[in-house]
């Protein structure tokens, strides 16, 4: 099987593919002829996309000429590996000792409505994926929730729209995510799954 | 070889032996859900769980090998009570209800359930997700039922080398199937049906036909007639307590009339008449090579076996000029009986159903391409497995046992012991050396008792070379010429065959491959469980009812030269080739 080595594209033999795959292709081929390279393979290329697609799977089932459905054994077993799409921002709602007792646990069950997804979750316009978190390090202003690298302290939960509206996406409808609950961000029906 | 005692009985055990043997060899049969003969333990069931004097906790007798001084116990009262709840916790898993299982009668977990005496479910929880597949014509998936033994997943990666399933997500919510939740149809499944002949449950198996096949039987303007495929002989009597390789064709025929069939039929027939097209295809391909010098593809590789035909056309398309245009007997017999049969008995094709038992779930998918509608209706109406057939014979109240013997039915009557054959690995290679041997030289095939013998046997690959000497006058190009010939059977031995032809290890002139491991003998559709001595025995019944028939070569079968003569001309003629091969 011939390989593509790092100038790829240049050829005008190969069918066109997309860059994401040349970049699967180039981390299969750093582990070559390793014992046990899946793992470190989806490791580098979930670290590559944020998360590891059909198409990505596939191709490194593909070139590592193993069945797909061994290889999506392996990223289903771990949890480690997602395959759904990571949101454009991070909302993660700290649940330490101190944000907990200060209705932080209440601040996360609104923002689930607010966006329209569990924890673990990515709206689907891919604008905010919903996580939790251990202590930030903020007792003293909880409860604390931090968007990307912003913390935002002594969060209300009757005030998450205003918060969350700065982080609004670009091809969002309806003037921001935080529009009617379950209007612009429906469910994401990718998540969790059996597989 | 260690001394092991088992239960106050010291045996000896042989070095690469594990508990499990240690404690048969012994007298004691461990239960087992997930350990396969010929593969690696894989621990996942834990029922077969034993004491070993000296560890604090029980061990897996199927993947704890016997060693020197081991003191084994199988049946303590800490033994029953873990082997008790392991099964208890499987059962409040497993969702549905026994008696509309197709398992019913021989699911090894009731069997299990049933030797340990529960009669009740004392852990109600929880049932997984259920997912019922039946997106292939072949085989369902009922990942209810499963209880996550991975046989299959064994037998579909490590034996036939396609891992279509493997185990998806963790713990509770594992499920046994595709990748990304897809159905069957959406992978590469060639239908082989190796996974529902080794399931313990009933998770996989095949997709039943019998209410169809009662229902034409049922119906007074259909005429039904069935063909036996070769390998039900040697295996149908199993299911009525028999021997395997006991020889029930006669019992078989007398079962298919008292149910009421019209016209009995054996795919023997059509076994021999392949052998006829196949044959001159591949002697048309010699006379290619070496008397026209023009291109031509060889090896010629055979057709017959539907999971092979998907497998090569999924994973090896580049072969498929070489593969034989030839249908499988199955097909060409559905077709003869929708054309020259209903002619002749002057039916209305449309109401002529034919119904084929067959050790294979393959052929159930094969019946419905689309190239098997040649005699302008569906050639092959209906395939039921072997199995199916004596569930049917049990409806039937018949006592299978006391059944006299019958021959087939006029016009297609009994066939030659190379049709007999064609049901094991290496018999489809030897049917039509036979033949072709005979043609070139005027001789019978030389070898004792005209067997070839280095291609028969449970070997994954096989090897053999035919020389043709003194040959025929219109033959004498291939004066000399010595034909090589290779055999495989199961998927993973076909792949590696044709990986060391692709790298230019190997060269052959002929390849006959079955899918099944030791061929239709060992098919999807047979009565379970098939182990090795299981396949020898079967195969070495289908030599000596081929040895015992008085016409040994498929140009010897009077009635297959009377079809030629009434309605195909000849071999390969231009209407054979358009009702007995395929057009790619
Ligand atoms: S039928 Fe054959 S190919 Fe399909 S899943 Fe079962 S073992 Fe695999
Ligand atoms: S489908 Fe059958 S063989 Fe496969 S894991 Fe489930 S129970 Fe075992
Ligand atoms: S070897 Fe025989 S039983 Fe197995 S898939 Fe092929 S035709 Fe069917
Ligand atoms: S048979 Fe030993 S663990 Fe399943």
């Amino acid at each position: 099987m011939e390989q593509t080595k790092d100038h790829a594209g240049v050829s005008e033999a190969r069918e066109p593919e997309s860059d994401d795959l040349l970049v699967v292709d180039r981390i299969v081929e750093r582990h070559r002829g390793e014992q046990g390279a899946l793992i470190p393979v989806l490791q580098k290329a979930q670290q590559a996309f944020g998360y590891l697609s059909t198409e990505v799977i596939e191709r490194i089932a593909a070139r590592l000429e193993m069945p797909v459905s061994q290889v999506t054994g392996v990223v289903t077993f771990y949890s480690y590996f997602t395959t759904t799409p990571r949101g454009e921002n991070t909302v993660r709602v700290c649940l330490g000792t101190a944000c907990y007792v200060r209705s932080g646990k209440q601040v996360l069950e609104d923002l689930e409505k607010t966006l329209g997804v569990s924890v673990g979750e990515t709206t689907a316009d891919r604008c905010f994926s919903l996580e939790i978190g251990r202590c930030f390090g903020a007792c003293g202003l909880a409860p604390v929730v931090m968007v990307n690298d912003d913390v935002h302290q002594r969060v209300k939960s009757t005030k998450l729209r205003e918060l969350l509206e700065p982080y609004g996406c670009s091809n969002d409808v309806d003037g921001g995510p935080a529009a009617q609950s379950r209007g612009s961000t429906e469910r994401n029906s990718t998540s969790g799954g059996s597989a | 070889m260690p001394t092991v005692n088992v239960n106050g009985r010291d045996v000896s055990a042989r070095d690469d032996w594990s508990v499990l043997e240690a404690a048969q060899a012994a007298g004691y049969e461990i239960p087992t859900l997930c350990k396969m003969e010929g593969c690696s333990p894989l621990g996942a069931c834990r029922v077969c769980m034993v004491e070993v004097e000296g560890q604090e906790r029980l061990q897996a007798a199927c993947s704890t090998p016997a060693f020197e001084g081991m003191v084994v116990k199988t049946n303590t009262p800490k033994v029953r009570e873990a082997l008790r709840t392991v099964v208890e916790l499987l059962l409040s898993e497993h969702e549905g209800l026994c008696v509309f299982c197709d398992r019913d009668q021989d699911c090894e977990l009731r069997q299990i359930a049933g030797n340990l005496g529960i009669h009740a479910n004392p852990y109600e929880g929880a049932k997984p997700r259920r997912r019922f597949d039946d997106s292939v014509p072949g085989i369902f998936r009922d990942t209810g039922k499963c209880i996550k033994c991975r046989r299959c997943v064994q037998i579909c990666n490590d034996v036939q080398g396609l891992g279509a399933i493997f185990p998806q997500g963790r713990g509770y919510d594992t499920v046994i199937g595709p990748a990304f939740g897809r159905s069957l149809s959406e992978v590469t499944c060639v239908q082989c049906g190796q996974c529902a002949a080794v399931c313990p449950v009933g998770a996989i198996g095949e997709r039943n036909q019998i209410d169809e096949v009662w229902a034409a039987l049922a119906d007074p303007r259909k005429r039904v007639i069935v063909q036996t495929a070769p390998a039900i002989r040697a295996a149908l009597g199993e299911c009525f307590g028999y021997p395997p390789g006991a020889l029930v064709a006669g019992k078989t025929n007398a079962a298919l009339r008292r149910m009421g069939f019209d016209g009995v039929f054996e795919t023997n027939f059509a076994a021999d008449l392949t052998i006829m097209e196949e044959g001159t295809e591949l002697l048309g391909r010699l006379a290619a090579q070496f008397r026209d010098h023009t291109r031509t593809h060889l090896p010629l590789i055979t057709s017959c076996c539907p999971g092979w035909i998907a497998f090569a056309e999924s994973l090896y398309p580049e072969l498929m000029p070489y593969i034989s245009t030839c249908k499988s007997p199955q097909q060409m017999f559905g077709t003869v009986a929708k054309t020259y049969y209903a002619r002749s008995e002057d039916i209305d094709p449309a109401d002529l159903v034919v119904v084929s038992v067959m050790p294979c779930t393959a052929k159930k998918a094969e019946a419905v391409r689309p190239e098997m509608y040649s005699s302008g209706y569906q050639d092959v109406d209906y395939v039921i497995t072997t199995r199916e057939l004596s569930t049917m014979i049990n409806t039937l109240g018949l006592d299978f046992g006391e059944l006299e013997a019958e021959e087939p039915d006029a016009p297609f009557g009994a066939a030659t012991g190379a049709a007999d054959i064609f049901a094991n690995t290496g018999g489809v290679m030897e049917a039509a050396l036979r033949t072709a041997h005979y043609v070139v030289t005027g001789r019978p095939l030389p070898g004792e008792n005209l067997h070839v013998k280095p291609v028969a046997g449970l070997a994954g690959v096989k090897e053999a070379g035919v020389e043709f000497q003194n040959c025929r006058e219109a033959w004498s190009f291939l004066e000399g010429v010595e034909l090589s010939v290779a055999v495989a059977h199961g998927l993973g031995n076909a792949r590696s065959l044709v990986e060391s032809v692709r790298r230019g290890e190997k060269s052959y002139g002929f390849v006959e491959v079955m899918a099944c491991p030791g061929g239709c003998i060992g098919g999807g559709g047979q009565p379970r469980m098939t182990s090795d001595e299981v396949r020898l025995a079967r195969i070495k019944a289908l030599y000596s009812d081929d040895e015992g028939k008085p016409s040994r070569a498929s140009h010897e079968n009077p009635h297959v030269q009377r079809l030629y003569d009434e309605f195909l001309e000849e071999p390969n003629s231009r209407i054979a080739h358009e009702l007995l091969h395929v057009h790619r």
